[in-house]
């Protein structure tokens, strides 16, 4: 009772304040709130024509078949596989990137080369896409015409589940390196100065300033994005795989994700059980990835958990 | 600079290798970011035949402005997803500014008491998700919203992350200033507009750019929701065109016969690549910083 009026007082003192906040509210209900109770369809046959509340109830059976036909360990492989790699490379050389770029003394180089590394995570994926085609298809690609002239024999990259795999992670690496190395710089640049002065006094080259002071001082930074990083290790990067591989069979045994199941299974297959079942493994296991990696950074250090 | 000194006062073996492999490793890196752009800008403006019979080079064989032309010529369709994805872009991040400026304006209000619980019923949204299907069936089979361009605008309208990233910028502001002004009888909303909206100006640059870029770029909203060809925005369209080139390509090679339609030219492809990622590239240059400043406020914390 008490508690009631304690709230509807806080209203009536900030009515503005929750007007201007009641938009945003309602917008997370419906938008974020309201799907989540579509975990239910995970459960269902879904009939588009009977709707939510009346498709047939199934129980588990959409999560046997995932698991017992092998789509579902193939899914997980590659999702986890992928995003380890991502993970891995990308920060590797977002790090090396922001080395070079904090100690090479040219400004007029450095400025120029960030303004560019920069420039690929502006694009959209539809352009990722053509760029890849530009590069590997067989028939005017330029990997593909370069091979040719030098007399060496054509390889046909969209039949090679193979190569994809290195493609996808290469390419995701370079969309992202900007973006990331500006984060790692950011970091650089709140070093202490000092610390570098004395060192070169000392007689340090740089080499030895980098793997003695930079590199111990970049390690926590890395290591908490790593983690925060391994936390969403089960969310695809949908647009990436779909606009390279796209619906391309071929190449399924190696680059479908949970993501691109889900969507072939609304917008080609019309599967809407099996892909909410996908769907619905990929939000709990998520989840509880996230609370982990969240409880094991705040048992580390408080101050660097996110909650 | 300070490189540069210690070269002249120093110079040693380490500094000079560090530099060799530095500047040799980061033009090769660079290169590679750009060389995809340059493929297409160097294919965009070739002969058409002479890139069927020797694919795409570095350096155009044979000049032509025949693909921009043929653009030109017929540019209604162009022209329409045009509109479509200027107006979702106008109207999607003025509405999401506005949205995201007042929920970050409410969230650094220290006398706000539910605040870590809005904060917490936001966050929430980043850590669980109903997923792309549900979200699907809501919006096309309860708010009935296929084919409406609000199925565009809607769902990158606001973001947790925005909203994290505005509170960040405002909290900067001094509260001695919203003090002065709510004694001179300031109510909350004039606060707001008329002391907060102003010195906010960076991250609302900042947030503004990032909407607008996630817009703009926006094809895959699009691909659930639109199925009118006269709403296409523009990435949906340039991704349907390659897509059904590659279909069209394909079928031909299987020796089947799909109709008296052409296949858009290789050419043709690059030069709508460029006209639909113009405006970006154009604007690049100026708001470069805004995204560096976003980056780096955001990469602080949360």
């Amino acid at each position: 009772m008490r508690k009631g009026t304690s709230l509807l007082s806080g209203v009536r003192k900030h009515s503005v304040l929750w007007l201007m906040l009641l938009p945003v509210l309602i917008y997370f209900i419906i938008f974020s709130y309201l799907p989540m109770c579509g975990i239910w369809l995970a459960f269902t046959r879904f009939d588009f024509r009977l709707g939510f509340f009346k498709s047939p109830f199934v129980g588990f059976d959409n999560f046997r078949y995932l698991f017992e036909s092998g789509i579902f360990f193939r899914l997980l492989r590659n999702t986890v596989l992928y995003n380890a790699a991502f993970i891995l490379c990308g920060n590797m050389m977002q790090v090396i990137c922001a080395l070079f770029l904090n100690d090479l003394g040219n400004r007029r180089f450095v400025k120029t080369s960030q303004s560019l590394i920069f420039l690929p995570y502006f694009i959209s994926y539809v352009l990722v896409g053509l760029f890849s085609y530009a590069l590997f298809n067989v028939d005017n690609g330029l990997i593909n015409t370069t091979l040719r002239s030098l007399g060496l024999e054509e390889y046909n990259f969209y039949l090679e589940p193979n190569a994809w795999p290195f493609i996808i992670v290469a390419v995701q690496v370079w969309k992202g390196l900007g973006y990331g190395s500006v984060v790692y710089l950011s970091v650089m640049s709140s070093f202490d100065q000092e610390i570098y002065e004395s060192a070169r006094i000392d007689g340090a080259t740089k080499w030895q300033q980098v793997r003695k002071l930079t590199l111990p001082m970049v390690k926590p930074t890395f290591m908490l994005l790593v983690m925060f990083n391994l936390g969403s290790i089960l969310k695809g990067q949908f647009q990436l795989f779909y606009q390279l591989v796209g619906n391309n069979g071929l190449l399924f045994n190696t680059t479908d994700i949970i993501d691109t199941y889900v969507y072939r299974s609304l917008t080609v297959n019309f599967d809407i059980g099996m892909g909410s079942a996908a769907g619905v493994f990929q939000s709990v296991f998520g989840c509880a990835l996230v609370l982990i990696v969240n409880a094991l950074v705040r048992r580390h250090d408080k101050d660097l958990a996110l909650f | 600079m300070k490189a540069g000194m210690i070269g002249q006062v120093r110079p040693d073996k380490g500094t000079a290798s560090f530099k060799l492999i530095g500047y040799s490793f980061m033009s090769l890196v660079t290169l590679i970011c750009f060389i995809p752009f340059w493929l297409i800008i160097v294919a965009s403006i070739s002969d058409e035949k002479t890139i069927l019979v020797e694919g795409f080079k570095l350096w155009p064989q044979v000049f032509s402005l025949d693909a921009y032309r043929s653009i030109f010529s017929d540019a209604g369709p162009l022209m329409k997803a045009y509109a479509v994805t200027m107006f979702i872009t106008a109207l999607g991040t003025l509405l999401g500014l506005l949205l995201t400026a007042m929920t970050g304006y409410v969230l650094t209000r220290q006398d706000f008491k539910a605040r870590n619980k809005v904060s917490f019923m936001i966050y929430f949204t980043t850590l669980f998700s109903g997923g792309v299907i549900p979200s699907y069936i809501l919006m096309v089979k309860y708010l009935d919203l296929k084919n409406s361009l609000w199925a565009l605008v809607l769902p990158c309208v606001l973001s947790p992350w925005n909203i994290f990233l505005m509170r960040n910028f405002m909290k900067s502001i001094p509260s001695s200033l919203v003090e002065a002004a709510r004694i001179d009888g300031a109510g909350d909303w004039q606060v707001f507009t008329r002391v907060i909206l102003p010195l906010s100006k960076a991250g609302l640059a900042t947030i503004g750019l990032f909407l607008a870029l996630n817009y703009w770029n926006d094809w895959y909203h699009a691909s659930l929701y639109i199925t009118k060809e006269e709403l296409y925005p523009l990435q949906y369209m340039l991704y349907r065109m390659l897509s059904n080139a590659e279909y069209m390509k394909q079928a031909a090679e299987a020796g089947l016969f799909l109709g008296t339609e052409t296949l858009p030219s290789e050419t043709l492809k690059m030069a709508t690549a460029l006209v639909v990622t113009g405006p970006i590239l154009l604007a690049y240059p100026f708001v470069q910083k805004y995204f560096v400043k976003g980056v780096m406020i955001g990469s602080v914390k949360g």
